[in-house]
């Protein structure tokens, strides 16, 4: 166990080198999101006072914006993905593979350092940015709805790091894994509520898009704390998700069995 | 004259090599074209799924946002054509000392760095693009006459080169921070805002600096406004086409400068 402690603080260390860059890219990721939020300003605008769209006030709606935010901040892989893909295609996991350390447990210590950093630089930019807007910001209802919110971030997490790393795999079977990267992402941002939230699409599609694991990694946690999700409702949503959870570990473990199989060692 | 024939046929060369190497991955390359594609789709999706709660939004109907999603992504993927690689390499031109390379040829050095690699994918985008235009002006049943046409294309002629002017002094400032990648990825986001429409932004800090300082709601709000009809003036048509001189002047002064001051890295 202390060896994997001694990872969470290499990296710690390595990221700690790029704060300021991610200050700077925390910092510019809230210009889109300020359009966003002028343009739902003047949707709210021509409608009748009071008037919701899709159940949202508009101060719903620039909350779930906020939230959406800070959960990206605290779950979205950087360059993890790119770091798995690099690491196979040049033969470096071969040192793994000889060594006492499990890979996958490996990366997800480095993911894990990751975010906290840049969790806790991005929360200046963020943070200015919530108190800039907090008469429309809504604190959740009760401590019971944030611990519930806070885990269900932290499965979040798990889901969006072995989707990544599942991805980063097909690094075993094809020379650039990239574009795979950035289509799924590009599906992601619009499946997990990134882009609106999901309650604002025609019901059956959303209902759809519920049987996939995407919602869980955005949508849901926001829902949760607005405390849009309640009741039974509430308990099975966190039980799909902790069932996500178990299917991307079990798929991961999968993947890299066969993948390894495949692999032969290029320049290792 | 006669130099305009040469940087014609420099060009013409570049081309070629761009075609050969793009041509060793092809599938790479039709995938590179699909997710440029599924993006432009998303921003598509996210205004249709606004418009099916509204009808209007800040004076913009559905179909003349699509014009403007539609050419703001022309003047993105143009930009990406001719520019985007290049100017990202400029910062590794510089740490890797290519750059004094670059200087000893017989070239206008900022023409080089600016245009050595084409990104042909990107010109396919950009008639997708020019194809959602067609097809939002069919719904709206415009015909522009051949003078809308040709404001259109000095316009995003004019938004084409801000984009192109800002991004280049951004990485001009990898003469003293070496890394320029977060500069990209920041000038990213400001595409974001170029697609949205002016007059959804109350008067106020954020519209000013985005108008005068980097003018990103009128690089295609104003293309766009020409083709639709909606121009609240003619004057802002002169002040994209102003903003354009003023990036463009700005980025080649501050280029010079740069120049000056440069002591190569370690070549």
């Amino acid at each position: 166990m202390t060896k994997y402690l001694h990872v969470l603080s290499i990296g710690v260390q390595n990221t700690l080198v790029y704060r300021v860059n991610f200050l700077f890219r925390a910092a510019f990721g809230l210009v889109p999101l300020m359009g966003t939020l002028y343009v739902w300003r003047a949707i709210y605008a021509g409608k009748a006072d009071g008037e919701q769209i899709g159940a949202y006030t508009l101060s719903g709606m620039v909350s779930y914006y906020i939230l959406v935010n800070f959960v990206d901040a605290l779950t979205a892989v950087a360059e993890d993905d790119w770091q798995i893909a690099a690491d196979i295609k040049d033969g470096n996991i071969s040192q793994f593979l000889l060594k006492p350390i499990d890979y996958l447990a490996y990366r997800l210590c480095l993911y894990l350092s990751g975010r906290a950093i840049y969790t806790s630089v991005a929360l200046v930019p963020v943070a200015a940015f919530t108190y800039l807007l907090r008469a429309d910001f809504t604190w959740p209802a009760d401590a019971g709805t944030a611990g519930l919110f806070l885990l269900s971030v932290l499965m979040a997490g798990l889901i969006q790091f072995f989707l990544a790393y599942i991805l980063a795999l097909l690094a075993f079977w094809v020379l650039d894994v990239s574009t795979f990267i950035f289509i799924q992402f590009a599906f992601e941002y619009l499946a997990s509520g990134h882009l609106f939230p999901l309650d604002l699409l025609p019901a059956w599609l959303a209902q759809m898009l519920k049987l996939t694991p995407y919602p869980y990694l955005c949508w849901f946690p926001v829902s949760v704390y607005l405390g849009r999700v309640t009741g039974p409702e509430l308990w099975t949503g966190l039980a799909i998700q902790a069932a996500w959870v178990v299917a991307g570990y079990g798929l991961a473990r999968h993947v890299w069995a066969r993948g390894i199989r495949k692999y032969s060692a290029v320049g290792g | 004259m006669k130099t305009l024939a040469r940087y014609l046929s420099l060009y013409a060369a570049m081309w070629r090599n761009s075609v050969t190497r793009e041509m060793s991955f092809k599938l790479n390359f039709v995938l590179w074209i699909v997710v440029e594609l599924l993006w432009f789709a998303l921003q598509l999706v996210f205004m249709s799924v606004l418009y099916s709660h509204t009808d209007s939004i800040a004076g913009w109907s559905k179909w003349e946002v699509v014009m403007l999603v539609g050419c703001a992504n022309f003047i993105q993927q143009l930009f990406t054509a001719f520019f985007l690689t290049n100017l990202t390499d400029i910062s590794e031109h510089i740490r890797t000392g290519k750059l004094d390379f670059m200087l000893l040829l017989p070239v206008n050095t900022r023409f080089l760095v600016s245009l050595r690699k084409v990104d042909l994918g990107s010109y396919i985008n950009s008639v997708c693009a020019l194809a959602v235009m067609a097809y939002a002006a069919w719904r709206l049943g415009l015909t522009p006459t051949a003078a809308q046409v040709a404001g259109f294309a000095v316009m995003s002629l004019a938004g084409l080169t801000v984009h192109y002017s800002l991004m280049f002094l951004l990485v001009t400032s990898s003469f003293w921070t070496v890394r320029a990648q977060g500069v990209v990825y920041g000038y990213y986001n400001l595409f974001n805002i170029a697609r949205l429409p002016d007059s959804a932004f109350p008067r106020g800090a954020f519209k000013a600096f985005f108008t005068f300082g980097l003018p990103m709601l009128l690089v295609s709000n104003v293309p766009a406004k020409v083709l639709l009809g909606k121009l609240g003036s003619p004057w802002e048509m002169a002040m994209l086409a102003g903003m354009a001189g003023a990036c463009l002047g700005v980025s080649e002064l501050v280029w010079r400068w740069s120049l000056r001051h440069y002591t190569s890295a370690s070549s």
